[in-house]
């Protein structure tokens, strides 16, 4: 069984729960998407990450029936559904406007696809209690969708979506209408369920924490492709490219020479000042010219010289962001590059300014193994 | 002394500008009540008088509401006996239950008409949609009254329609067309589409394709899904196109008295009989009067839900 595992994609030859193959969709002359294949495993979070216009939502819709796809396949749970219409699927959807029914009560929005199916009115009623209690709502049932907040109509789209026990959910930006502070909340109650229910969630959205916080794995799009998929931590740690390390967090770029290589650290140049740099890889050649990135968090900022560090750099504060729990500097350094740098704020200060203030002179150190080459 | 007159004026200037500004709104709303006043209840009462008059033969044809007599006050004369006539005679209560009932039927064929073509445009995209609306407004650019004519053209014995089908050998001899209860549909039907179209475009534009899309995703097949979700969402464009199709047809005279000739009863072509023909005016205001009468109920009714819609929307 392959959820035995709690990471089955991990595993070589697992079966795949739904199975996406060479799968392109064209509007006109435009290309939506563009020849992708992805496998995705029972009971996964799944997240599809991208910009506008990347083709996420169309690839959303043509897992839900509502596009038909140009050219590829689409298999849930071993059955070919790449022409099944939308109403003999079993996939759900959450629809990014919620798209709840406002001439019905939530109950009976809720009740709406049970009694499509002609399932009988003591256990309509009864399921419908089960969702209305899963999502803290039993009091609104009476309720029309316009006499409820933001949160609840969310709460009632997710039931709605959810009663019918789905093989697959998918969600079309679930938190996207939502403030900050119920965004974060409502991510951990998404994420219970989907733990509790075992159902595989396929999430879209444009917003990367969000994808990061609730997703088993990622796949980020852009122009209608995959460019990188994995779990969080891996497109993090390993971006395939500057555009992912910028588009996931923010990354310092700096263009490089390798120069030598000795086991898994090389020495590489910065093409602009000839500074030499020491960087853990396993994979460049000598003569490769990629490009260095290190995230802003992983430099050490200090007064003093950070000697212990394998690199080190001095600059000048040109800005300093302070976001409470921790501070952005953005340093003018020696190289001729402005360096971003994020540090915790561990010492409350005391008396006049911060630490480290504006036009202070700093150094910056990180080790071979905090920054990564990228090959584009 | 002339700068004080001059700060007088302005302090009065300045004072005329906080009357307007703070009465502005009762001045505009006044400018379209005093347009109603004059235009249609002053019309209305006086319609409403002679409804309650006695037919004379003199000019005017009517018995005057006031009666000057030796008293100080003028007696008042009433009479409902108008009223009374158009119950004890049943060509009146037939012509209002013909005229109800060809307005209805007119007003759903209009909608079954009408509905898939709304549909059509507010689904339509880009330049489509506004070609496809102009065109829908397009024949009010001529007179309704020729309009109708050309229909009396197209469906006459010797007409298009019938050369037409006569050339097709689908008929040897020409069918009756004109001057049947059909020709009234036809013409009426074709006039009030747009009056149909319209509002129902309007509520149907607004309407959200995902609703539409949730109703197949939780498993309503298309046929479910319309009449579970697309048509209560649409009511309120149905209520308003069939209330601006129906009671404008229910009084309808132009479309049966040409298309129409003597064959069809409608209240219309009655109250048109009794003005010109009888020359009994209080009769004719009477029918007047009743037909507003049965029309105001369905008017009610609309601006009631038209307000709980409102009142739902804020």
């Amino acid at each position: 069984m392959t959820q035995d595992s709690p990471y089955p994609w991990r595993e070589e030859g697992a079966t795949p729960f739904i199975k996406i193959e060479g799968l392109s969709k064209r509007f006109g002359s435009f290309t939506a998407v563009d020849d992708v294949s992805l496998d995705i495993f029972k009971g996964e979070l799944f997240g599809l990450l991208g910009g506008s216009g990347c083709g996420k939502t169309t690839l959303l819709r043509m897992l839900a029936g509502f596009e038909t796809p140009t050219s590829g396949s689409i298999f849930i749970d071993g059955a070919d559904m790449t022409h099944v219409p939308p109403y003999e699927r079993p996939v759900n959807m959450m629809f990014q406007s919620y798209a709840l029914f406002p001439h019905m009560s939530v109950e009976k929005n809720i009740a709406y696809g049970l009694k499509r199916d002609g399932v009988n009115r003591s256990e309509i009623s009864d399921r419908v209690a089960e969702m209305l209690k899963m999502v803290e709502l039993s009091e609104f049932g009476r309720r029309k969708p316009s006499q409820l907040s933001g949160g609840q109509r969310q709460r009632v789209a997710l039931a709605r979506a959810l009663v019918k026990r789905p093989k697959v959910l998918l969600l079309d930006e679930p938190l996207a209408a939502l403030d900050k502070r119920l965004r974060e909340q409502t991510q951990f109650e998404l994420m219970n369920i989907q733990d509790q229910l075992g159902v595989t969630f396929v999430v879209v959205t444009h917003d990367q924490e969000e994808a990061m916080t609730l997703s088993t794995r990622i796949a980020v799009m852009d122009a209608g492709r995959f460019i990188q998929i994995g779990e969080p931590a891996e497109i993090y740690e390993n971006p395939a490219s500057s555009f992912i390390a910028n588009f996931i967090g923010s990354a310092n770029l700096l263009p490089a020479k390798i120069l030598e290589r000795h086991g898994g650290v090389a020495v590489l140049e910065h093409s602009g000042s000839k500074r030499q740099f020491k960087v853990a890889t396993d994979s460049t050649q000598v003569g490769d010219t990629p490009t260095l990135a290190i995230r802003p968090e992983k430099i050490l900022i200090d007064k003093a010289p950070l000697n212990q560090c394998d690199n080190q750099l001095q600059g000048t504060v040109r800005e300093v962001a302070y976001l409470g729990k921790i501070s952005t500097y953005r340093v003018e350094t020696d190289i001729g590059e402005i360096i971003e740098v994020t540090a915790p704020n561990q010492v409350r200060p005391t008396g006049v300014g911060h630490k480290i203030d504006w036009d202070d002179s700093v150094h910056l150190g990180w080790n071979a193994d905090s920054a990564v080459l990228l090959a584009e | 002394m002339a700068e004080s007159t001059a700060a007088v004026n302005s302090g009065m200037l300045s004072r005329l500008g906080n009357w307007l500004q703070a009465r502005w709104q009762s001045i505009i709303t006044a400018i379209p009540l005093f347009w109603l006043l004059l235009f249609f209840l002053a019309p209305f009462f006086i319609v409403l008088k002679i409804s309650v008059a006695e037919s004379l033969i003199a000019s005017p044809p009517f018995s005057s509401l006031f009666e000057w007599g030796e008293g100080l006050l003028p007696s008042v004369s009433v009479t409902a006996e108008n009223y009374s006539y158009l119950w004890e005679d049943d060509l009146y209560v037939r012509t209002y239950l013909s005229s109800l009932k060809i307005a209805s039927i007119s007003t759903l064929l209009c909608l079954l008409v009408g509905y898939p073509i709304a549909y059509a445009i507010s689904r339509a995209d880009g330049a489509m949609r506004y070609i496809l609306l102009f065109l829908v407004i397009l024949p009010f650019w001529t007179s309704f009254l020729l309009r109708v004519y050309a229909w009396m053209g197209l469906l006459a014995d010797q007409g298009t329609f019938n050369n037409l089908l006569m050339w097709l050998g689908v008929i040897e001899k020409p069918i009756r067309l004109l001057y049947t209860q059909f020709a009234v549909y036809v013409g009426i039907v074709y006039s009030y589409l747009p009056f149909m179209i319209l509002p129902l475009y309007a509520n149907m534009e607004k309407l959200d394709n995902s609703m539409q899309e949730a109703a197949a995703d939780l498993g309503a097949r298309p046929a479910a899904g319309f009449f579970t979700v697309t048509l209560p969402l649409t009511a309120p464009g149905i209520l308003a196109g069939c209330l601006l199709v129906f009671i404008p047809a229910t009084g309808e005279f132009v479309i049966p008295d040409l298309l129409g000739g003597g064959n069809v009863l409608m209240i219309g072509r009655v109250l048109y009989g009794e003005f010109n023909s009888n020359h009994d005016w209080p009769v004719a205001s009477a029918v007047a009067i009743a037909l507003l009468i049965v029309l105001v109920l369905p008017m009610m009714l609309y601006h009631r839900v038209q307000a709980r819609n409102a009142e739902q929307n804020t």
